[in-house]
């Protein structure tokens, strides 16, 4: 009588966990169909076009093709019709990853001292440097970006004021370069290096700096060796939110940059529109999400690893 | 030989000023136990800092063996810190953090092994050598802080209420612990409390503080047994105050009584407070000492406290270890007594 009664209990229980689950899939629902359609769909979408072969106008022919992803790496001669690296693609590729690196180490440069300015004020003053730091995404990234532009063209601010004292004679060519495009992306970029950084100083104990000079450290010594370390995971962060957006970048080396120097948001524009070569351009997306999720790794990685260490 | 002359530590400026020291003068000899006690915000700890080098004082010197250090920063004094919190490095091992002032210090690598080995040996925590420091008990990362510290053979060793956030027990083992550690090094320590038994039980001698000042510096047995002014005698020990009127080398209770005292400097004639400790009280059931009646009898174990009231008014306690088997219980609530005071058991205070 009383077995039957606990087995019973135990049946009711499990009915009620099935219902709680049912329940649980049944709220998330909306969330699964929203991925599945704008996430997920696009990138299937992306992965099926990369096979295909490019039509005449545009769009696809329903052809299965490796052109695509062959011509991210190499292109045909079109005289002799050889195989030939595509050296156009390279040095883009190129620019894009030296630029992203430089974009990345000049927001740390700034960015550190930013963040250890803000995190070393008094609570109550913090909010408003923070404030002001989150300021520029409030304005389009557009009317930012031609902003700098009139500063660094050669009827600029930086040229006038510089030919007015006297220290050069011909305006600095500044448009249009390499340096255009990573000081764009280093202003578009530095809040998001700042923020993490300045969580991880706000969380440092300043006991543990004390107890690094009381032990015979120099500023410098306690800066690398207990510092540094201490807030590695907000320096980690910062670089992954720059170097990731700084691949993909599109708006900024287009305004800056001009139409010679490309980057691989600018290659993979082209190809769906002057290029019309869409499965060129889907493997070209594809390429670049995988260095994402490189970097994305590595970056879960170094911060598990802190963790299982810390 | 620590000097530090007329040190003043303002905070703030203007209104919001607050002075957390004003004035010190203390020295302290090499190899000495020195201990500062008083109640919280009496400007221990600044003290213990300007020490250290973390803040300069506003005003005043500090002198180490004869070398004025008020100027130097806290890296380039042989002074070592036991902070409250421990503050060991999160993100290094136990042996790590020993070795980090020896590193910095630009000893060689055996050097720095040799001595590593010798501290974890000497505060006995040779197996948690590689353990992090979030993996090890309260009290172990006290004795890794001590080692630490110790590790670069400091002249001085400062200890900021090392021992306050472990529990009864443990406290006791590292007291004993940490007399040992300074007998062993010859290293001068300066102990910052405000237990005064943690600090009479270890301290060569002790500087009583009160809001920015130095009250009294003296032996353990000084302190206790001859304050100098009522904050001290009431901070340590318990106490009984009681009205009198000196005259030379006498006083004369307000309860009754005639006794020849020491006569401290610049305490005049006329009405003074006096001081009795409870266990310094004898109690006679019809002698021919200070007339009381028993109001309360408080059993606690070791000992048995009798609130007594005087003829005067006045009440005082009296405190008397128990004997087995209840032998000299005292007499019941109510009861006529008199009170013998021991030769010497009657300080008279500086108000």
């Amino acid at each position: 009588m009383a077995d039957t009664h606990a087995y019973r209990s135990g049946e009711l229980e499990q009915e009620a966990e099935l219902a709680d689950t049912r329940q649980r899939w049944l709220l998330s629902l909306p969330a699964v169909v929203i991925i599945m359609l704008f996430a997920a769909g696009p990138l299937l979408v992306m992965v099926v076009y990369s096979f295909l072969t490019p039509g005449d106008f545009g769009n696809v022919k329903w052809e299965f093709s490796l052109d695509g992803w062959k011509n991210t790496l190499v292109q045909r001669d079109i005289f002799d019709d050889t195989l030939m690296w595509a050296d156009a693609h390279l040095s883009i590729f190129w620019r894009s990853f030296s630029l992203s690196v430089i974009t990345t180490v000049l927001t740390l440069i700034f960015g550190l001292p930013t963040a250890w300015f803000i995190a070393t004020q008094p609570p109550g003053r913090r909010e408003i440097w923070l404030f002001l730091v989150t300021v520029p995404f409030w304005s389009n990234l557009l009317v930012r970006t031609i902003a700098i532009q009139e500063l660094i063209r050669n009827e600029g601010v930086i040229n006038l004021v510089l030919l007015k004292i006297g220290i050069i004679t011909e305006p600095i060519q500044m448009m249009f370069t390499d340096f255009a495009i990573a000081f764009g992306m280093t202003y578009v970029y530095l809040p998001l290096m700042v923020l993490p950084i300045y969580a991880a100083i706000e969380k440092l104990d300043f006991r543990l700096v004390e107890a690094a000079h009381d032990l015979y450290a120099s500023r410098m010594a306690a800066f690398w060796q207990v510092i540094l370390p201490l807030i590695k995971p907000g320096i980690i962060a910062g670089s992954i939110l720059v170097f990731i957006p700084s691949l993909g970048a599109y708006v900024t080396p287009r305004v800056l940059g001009g139409g010679k120097n490309l980057m691989f948001g600018n290659l993979i524009e082209l190809q769906f529109g002057a290029g019309r070569n869409w499965p060129l351009g889907a493997a070209l997306s594809l390429m670049l999400m995988a260095a994402v999720m490189v970097a994305l790794i590595y970056y879960v990685r170094v911060t598990s690893r802190e963790k299982a260490d810390g | 030989m620590i000097e530090i002359e007329n040190a003043t530590k303002t905070f703030g400026s203007g209104d919001a000023a607050f002075t957390a020291l004003s004035d010190v003068s203390v020295t302290i000899a090499n190899n000495e136990f020195f201990t500062l006690l008083g109640p919280s915000g009496c400007g221990k700890t600044t003290l213990l800092r300007l020490i250290a080098g973390f803040e300069p004082p506003t005003m005043g010197a500090i002198k180490l063996d004869g070398k004025d250090i008020t100027r130097l920063p806290p890296n380039q004094r042989p002074v070592n810190t036991v902070f409250q919190s421990y503050a060991l490095f999160p993100h290094m091992s136990v042996a790590q953090n020993i070795a980090f002032g020896l590193q910095m210090q630009g000893k060689s690598k055996s050097e720095v092994a040799a001595t590593v080995d010798e501290m974890l040996r000497l505060v006995r925590m040779e197996p948690m050598r590689d353990r992090r420091t979030s993996e090890i008990s309260g009290g172990q990362q006290q004795r890794v802080a001590l080692a630490r510290a110790l590790a670069p053979h400091p002249e001085v060793l400062l200890l900021d209420e090392p021992l306050s956030a472990l529990d009864l027990k443990l406290r006791k083992e590292m007291q004993i612990e940490l007399k040992r550690l300074q007998h062993e090094t010859g290293i001068t320590f300066v102990f910052v409390t405000h237990d005064q038994e943690e600090a009479l039980t270890m301290s060569d001698r002790v500087a009583v503080m009160s809001a920015g000042k130095i009250l009294q510096i003296g032996r353990p047995r000084d302190i206790y047994e001859s304050p100098a002014e009522r904050f001290v005698a009431n901070f340590i020990g318990e106490s009984n105050f009681l009205n009198a009127t000196l005259s030379g080398e006498t006083v004369t209770l307000a309860a009754g009584g005639d006794y020849a005292v020491k006569r401290p400097d610049g305490v005049h004639d006329g009405t003074v407070s006096v001081l009795v400790r409870p266990e310094h009280i004898g109690l006679s059931a019809n002698g021919s000492g200070l007339p009381a009646t028993i109001e309360n009898v408080v059993y606690s174990g070791e000992a048995t406290v009798a609130h007594l009231a005087l003829s005067s008014g006045e009440e005082i306690k009296a405190r008397f270890s128990n004997a087995p088997n209840g032998d000299g219980a005292l007499p019941g609530k109510g009861t006529h007594v008199s009170l013998a005071l021991a030769p010497g058991a009657i300080t008279v205070l500086r108000d």
